[in-house]
């Protein structure tokens, strides 16, 4: 037992960071005292070839090609930076930039991570792939990717979900996956992983589990970023050349945490540069209906990971609660957790009014459907430049504020209508859009 | 009866310095030529006082050890018949401080090793040293920890040591001998051989693999290996105590509880108990 690595890592990256070292690739399996490998042994195999064959996959000329050649070529990489000039005027006046994963295939940043992993998949010889989904994003990238790489592709949704989401359970059955509706806990999110890894115990010979988020057990944390740090490297380099510098924030919405941590990571080592994750603050974080999780939660184990969690005194998980299926979870990866605590990212939270506001105004400014998810971003960066220019109205008007809009709205269009009361009560639509359904 | 000094070799030391009440009940069997029965309830299913009486009536039936299950939001390792029955006992208002209720309720009026099996974040939030207080002060022999590897149990491990808990982890048909050494080295009392790969549920035939664990387990080094997962009639039971020192069943009494009461548990515990017999023995 005295050769037993700790579960309780030092802090030394933040001592590295706060000394003028680097927060960029942090390994992991720890971030801080968080991450780790909280799971069954009987996963634990599968999670050291996972490891093992993503180590030298990073460093193989012939995959870093291939995932190159599958940004340019399918999803439609570089994503824009657009300036959005109208929109900024109700941010203070500073200059808004939006990284626009929108615009990649599949509507949203989630094909970056999910085409690295089916690499991988194949890599390691497996058939056949699980993923869990929420509102069905993740469901349709990940159904996506088998497709176009021949994999067999099932995906857990909770039965509520869906339910409301029945065209993304159309999409993907489009795609060839197999959708299983979950029954078991809450139905919510967290039960589809809970089922999924299920599924992996039982099929791990055969199966890979494509998680869709930056968090869960080790290698997944590290590894989901990894595929997604183009995000933060294209929007880093884009920003120099459009403006000739460094933007003065970037903000991201936040639950798991894998388009921020994507973003977040290529201007982690700029001091200069403040960084805000946006969580899904629901009706409000005093009413308990919500999923700000490292705003309110305390550290624990969920899903493979030490990391914040909205629990209660017992340790069961609460659940969360946000208009945002996506940002819907009760954890978020453990690298956020870290970067909150070492005071490197501010995480705040956004209500779901906040949000919708924020997303009626990107529409009418700029003729862009955003995410409700990225709307908490975009409600972020509309605060951060205010209070820029309540520090110093002229010169908040030479600020730079990078939202990462992580997908488009297409997907909550039926949501919308709702929360704006833009239907016709007796339309099928009305009908369809209550309790955040979807057309 | 005691496990101390049967062992002294160098591999062994770290399960059997200290007086283990797990490993004590596995040698008491042993010593009657038999395999020693393990049987798990949840607490508080379907009430806190039914599961007390539900575990005295395993004891009285002929389990030698009792596994106690604290009911948790995210199952992971858990089939659909424990799932239910943890979610209808969460739902009925179960609290975590309650399990020590049971265990203490249990352990006054039998002899039986009791240990609560739980995943980790119940115990994370109420403190791991706290918690292991608590389980030794309501007479429990310590923790099975489904979601917990002995990398990440340094916490667990002084705590234990502290209290004098036997700290029971898994082992897999996918753990490779590394591991496997690593966690026999890591568990007191006995090591808990994952059957199948899979999740808890009855199922007709008890995988080849079983036999592999254990005999892997045996050759690191583990003088108590348990089977669990998929284990739910005399007939497997007897298949089990022929190559394992103990058999673990779970799902099947869950099911016994849930549709014939205490009364069901004890006779489906006599019936299990008829197969732990050693032929050689």
């Amino acid at each position: 037992m005295a050769d037993a690595p700790s579960g309780n890592a030092d802090n030394k990256a933040a001592d590295a960071f706060l000394a003028g070292g680097s927060l960029r690739h942090a390994p992991g399996p720890y971030f801080g005292s968080y991450g780790g490998r909280w799971m069954p042994e009987s996963l634990i195999a599968a999670l050291d070839e996972l490891e093992e064959t993503f180590e030298k996959a990073k460093d193989d000329p012939d995959f870093r090609a291939q995932i190159a050649d599958l940004n340019k070529n399918y999803s439609g990489r570089p994503s824009l930076l657009t300036e959005a000039k109208r929109f900024s005027e109700h941010a203070g006046g500073v200059r808004v930039f939006l990284k626009r994963e929108d615009l990649n295939h599949t509507g949203s940043h989630k094909i970056n991570n999910v085409l690295g992993q089916a690499l991988l998949a194949k890599r390691m010889g497996k058939t056949r792939v699980i993923a869990e989904t929420g509102a069905g994003q993740h469901g349709v990238a990940s159904a996506t990717a088998a497709a176009l790489m021949g994999l067999e592709c099932v995906v857990y949704m909770g039965a509520e979900d869906c339910r409301r989401q029945a065209l993304n359970v159309a999409r993907m059955e489009l795609l060839g996956a197999t959708v299983i509706p979950v029954t078991s806990g809450s139905q919510t999110l967290k039960d589809a992983i809970n089922d999924a890894l299920r599924d992996w115990v039982a099929n791990v010979h055969n199966t890979h589990y494509l998680l869709g988020t930056a968090a869960g057990a080790h290698p997944f944390p590290a590894m989901v970023r990894y595929f997604h740090e183009v995000i933060g490297e294209e929007a880093r380099a884009q920003i120099l050349e459009q403006a000739g510098r460094l933007p003065d924030a970037v903000c991201a919405c936040i639950g798991g945490g894998s388009n921020a941590i994507g973003i977040f990571h290529g201007f982690l080592d700029d001091p200069s540069v403040k960084i805000y994750g946006f969580e899904a603050g629901g009706d409000g974080v005093d009413t308990g209906r919500h999923a700000a999780t490292i705003t309110l939660g305390k550290p624990g184990v969920l899903h493979g990971a030490r990391s914040y969690l909205m629990q209660d005194d017992d340790g069961q998980t609460i659940e969360s609660h946000s208009i945002s299926a996506g940002l819907d979870y009760p954890g978020v990866g453990p690298e956020h957790s870290y970067l909150a605590d070492i005071g490197r990212v501010n995480y705040e939270p956004i209500t779901d009014s906040e949000a919708m506001e924020a997303f009626r105004l990107l529409c009418r400014t700029e003729g862009i459907i955003p995410a409700i998810e990225s709307s908490h971003a975009l409600a972020g960066a509309i605060k951060v430049g205010q209070r820029l220019a309540a520090e110093d109205a002229a010169a908040a008007r030479d600020k730079i504020v990078i939202v990462n809009l992580s997908g488009r709205g297409d997907k909550d269009v039926a949501t919308a209508a709702e929360w704006f009361n833009l239907l016709d009560k007796d339309s099928a639509e009305s009908e369809i859009g209550k309790e955040g359904e979807q057309l | 009866m005691s496990s101390a000094g049967i062992d002294g070799s160098a591999q062994t030391a770290g399960k059997t310095q200290m007086t283990s009440k797990s490993a004590a009940a596995i040698d008491k069997a042993r010593a009657e030529g038999r395999a020693a029965l393990v049987g798990y309830l949840p607490a508080g299913y379907p009430t806190v006082e039914e599961s007390i009486a539900a575990g005295i009536a395993l004891a009285e039936n002929g389990a030698d050890l009792i596994e106690i299950g604290i009911p948790y939001s995210d199952p992971v390792m858990d089939g659909q018949v424990i799932q239910a029955a943890t979610t209808q006992a969460l739902a009925n208002g179960f609290s975590v401080r309650q399990v020590f209720d049971v265990v203490a309720g249990i352990t006054a009026k039998t002899d039986a090793a009791v240990l609560v099996m739980t995943y980790w974040n119940p115990v994370v939030r109420m403190g791991v040293d706290e918690f292991s207080r608590r389980l030794a002060e309501a007479g429990g022999a310590g923790l099975i920890t489904p979601d917990l590897i002995p990398d990440e149990a340094d916490e667990w491990m002084a705590a234990s040591d502290k209290y004098g808990l036997d700290r029971v982890f898994l082992v897999a048909p996918s753990s490779t001998a590394e591991r496997m050494q690593r966690t026999v080295d890591a568990s007191r009392g006995f090591v808990y051989a994952v059957s199948i790969m899979g999740v808890t549920g009855a199922r007709s035939s008890v995988s080849t693999a079983a036999r592999n664990v254990v005999a892997a387990a045996h050759d690191a080094g583990a003088e108590r290996v348990c089977v669990g997962l998929g284990v739910s009639n005399a007939e497997q039971v007897r298949e089990i105590a022929a190559y394992a020192e103990g058999v673990i069943v779970g799902t099947a009494l869950v099911s016994a509880l849930g549709n014939g009461g205490v009364d069901a548990v004890g006779s489906l515990t006599r019936e299990l108990s008829s197969g732990l017999a050693r032929e050689e023995a």
